[in-house]
C-alpha cells in the first residue's frame, strides 16, 4: 500500500512538471504535437526508471561508505549522462524500431533536471531500492501525463484565433500555468 | 587538515568517471552498428526536403530503403529524373525514366457554381469546417476552399482560386502532402502529360449533383458512349478516365453537358 501511495503521490500530488516545476525545458520544447510528446514521455519513463535504480546503487555503495555524500550532484550527473549514452547505444544495436521511436529524444534527456530531481528526491526522502524505482516510475508517468495533455491542448490552441501578441510561447506559458493550477487541486489528497 | 579528505573524493569521482568513460568506450566498439556505406552517398543525392512524398518517413529513411534495395532508385518524386540518375550512379543501376506526375484537385465547385447550405463563420480550416456537418457547401464532396492543402504544400504549388484549390503543375513535385491534408480526399496524382481530367468527385445521384453545383459530373454516360477508345467509364455517377487508354482526342470534353471533364492544357479546343 505504501508503494502505491508513493506512486500516486509522484504522478499527481507531486507532479514533477506541474507542481515542482522541473523538466520545463522539454515540457515546452517538445509539446507541439501529441505524437512527439508521447515519444518524449515514453523515453523519459524509460530513462528515469533506470536512472533512479542506478543512482540509488551508487549512493548506497559508493557515496555513503566513502563519506562523500556532498558530491551527490556531480556523481548523479555523471551516472545519468553515461547511462543515457549506454542505453542509446544498446537500443540502437538491439532494437532499431525502438531506436527510431525514442532515439531523437534520448540525448535531450541526458541533462534533463527532472531525471536529476528524481534521484535527489529519492536520496533526500531516504527511500529504499524498490521505493526509489517506484517513485521514479511515478514521477516519469506524471511527466508523460503532463506533457501529453499539454500537447493535446496546444494542438487545439494552435488552430484558435489568438491575439497576435499572445501567439506561440506566451499562450503556451499561460496554458501551462492553468494546468498547474488544476493539478494544485491534488495537493491536499495525500 | 587531513589529506585523505581530498584524495577520497578525487579517487571516488575520478574512478567513476574513468570507469564510465572506459565502459562507454568499450560499449561503443561492442555495440557498433554496421551501416551500409551507400546510405550517406544516396542521401546526398536526394533533395532533402523531407516531404514524405516517396512514402517513407523522410530522405534519410528513403536513402536507407534505396541502399538496401527496398525502394527503386527513382522512388523520389521530387528530384525527378536528374535525382534518379545520380542515385542510380551510386547504386550502379540504370534509372528507368519515370513519368512526371502532378496533383490534381477534382473539383470545380467555385463560389459561383456551387450552392451553399449555410453560412460558415468558423476558423478557416478544412478539417474544422468539415466537422460542421461536412462544411458549408451543398455538395458533400466538394472543395471547402479553406486552404489546408495550400498550407501543407512545401513548394507553393497550390492556391485557392475562386473558392477552390488549384494546383500549379509547374511547381508541383507530386510529393503528396496535399493529398494527406485534404479531408475530402479530393486530390489525386495524375500523369502530367495527360491533360483530360474529370474535375468532379461527386458520387451523388444526378439530380442532387445538378442542384448542388453547375459544374458537377452527373454520370450521364455521354462521355462513355462517345469516347472512341473506351477510355472513360462512369462508376457511381462519376466519370473516370483511364490514362492507359486515353488518346486525348478531346471528344469527351466537348460532349460533356456540364463541362465536368475538362482539358487542363486549354490547347485542344476543337470547333463544333
Amino acid at each position: 500500500m505504501n508503494l502505491f501511495l508513493i506512486l500516486l503521490s509522484a504522478i499527481f500530488v507531486h507532479n514533477f512538471v506541474l507542481s515542482q516545476f522541473l523538466g520545463i525545458c522539454p515540457f515546452l520544447g517538445v509539446s507541439k504535437k501529441v505524437e512527439t510528446a508521447t515519444g518524449m514521455g515514453i523515453a523519459v519513463v524509460f530513462v528515469i526508471t533506470l536512472a533512479s535504480a542506478a543512482t540509488w546503487l551508487v549512493h548506497k555503495f559508493i557515496l555513503v561508505p566513502a563519506h562523500i555524500e556532498y558530491l551527490y550532484n556531480i556523481a548523479f550527473i555523471l551516472i545519468i549522462a553515461s547511462l543515457v549514452q549506454l542505453v542509446e547505444m544498446f537500443i540502437k544495436k538491439s532494437s532499431p524500431s525502438l531506436y527510431q521511436a525514442l532515439g531523437v529524444y534520448l540525448p535531450l534527456i541526458t541533462t534533463n533536471c527532472a531525471v536529476l530531481g528524481v534521484a535527489v528526491n529519492n536520496m533526500n526522502d531516504g527511500y529504499g531500492f524498490i521505493a526509489s524505482v517506484v517513485n521514479g516510475i511515478g514521477a516519469a508517468i506524471g511527466f508523460a501525463l503532463a506533457i501529453i495533455l499539454f500537447a493535446g491542448i496546444r494542438e487545439r490552441v494552435a488552430k484558435c484565433n489568438i491575439p497576435k501578441c499572445m501567439e506561440g510561447f506566451p499562450i503556451a506559458l499561460v496554458t501551462a500555468g492553468l494546468m498547474a493550477i488544476a493539478f494544485l487541486g491534488f495537493s491536499g489528497m495525500l | 587538515m587531513d589529506i585523505s579528505s581530498i584524495l577520497i573524493p578525487v579517487a571516488a569521482i575520478g574512478g567513476m568517471g574513468l570507469l564510465f568513460g572506459g565502459g562507454l568506450g568499450v560499449a561503443s566498439i561492442k555495440l557498433k552498428v554496421e551501416q551500409d556505406p551507400k546510405i550517406p552517398l544516396v542521401r546526398e543525392c536526394l533533395p532533402g526536403a523531407n516531404c514524405g512524398g516517396c512514402g517513407f518517413a523522410g530522405c534519410d529513411a528513403l536513402a536507407e530503403a534505396i541502399a538496401t534495395g527496398k525502394a527503386p532508385v527513382n522512388a523520389c518524386p521530387v528530384g525527378g529524373a536528374a535525382c534518379a540518375a545520380k542515385v542510380g550512379e551510386v547504386m550502379g543501376v540504370k534509372a528507368e525514366q519515370g513519368v512526371k506526375k502532378v496533383a490534381f484537385v477534382k473539383c470545380m465547385g467555385t463560389c459561383e457554381a456551387a450552392k451553399t447550405k449555410f453560412e460558415y463563420y468558423g476558423e478557416q480550416d478544412c478539417d474544422l469546417e468539415n466537422g460542421v456537418s461536412g462544411g458549408r457547401k451543398a455538395c458533400a464532396f466538394g472543395c471547402l476552399g479553406d486552404g489546408n492543402c495550400v498550407r501543407a504544400c512545401n513548394f507553393g504549388a497550390l492556391s485557392i482560386v475562386d473558392g477552390v484549390a488549384v494546383v500549379d503543375s509547374e511547381k508541383c513535385v507530386a510529393c503528396g502532402a496535399c493529398i494527406k491534408a485534404c479531408p475530402k480526399h479530393l486530390i489525386e496524382l495524375v500523369p502530367d502529360d495527360k491533360k483530360i481530367r474529370v474535375a468532379c468527385n461527386s458520387n451523388d445521384m444526378p439530380k442532387p449533383t445538378k442542384d448542388n453545383c453547375s459544374n458537377g459530373c452527373m454520370g450521364c454516360k455521354i462521355c462513355e458512349k462517345n469516347c472512341p477508345s473506351q477510355a472513360v467509364a462512369v462508376d457511381k455517377f462519376l466519370a473516370k478516365v483511364d490514362y492507359e487508354k486515353c488518346t486525348q482526342c478531346g471528344v469527351c470534353t466537348q460532349k460533356c453537358p456540364t463541362k465536368a471533364i475538362k482539358d487542363v492544357s486549354g490547347a485542344a479546343v476543337v470547333n463544333e
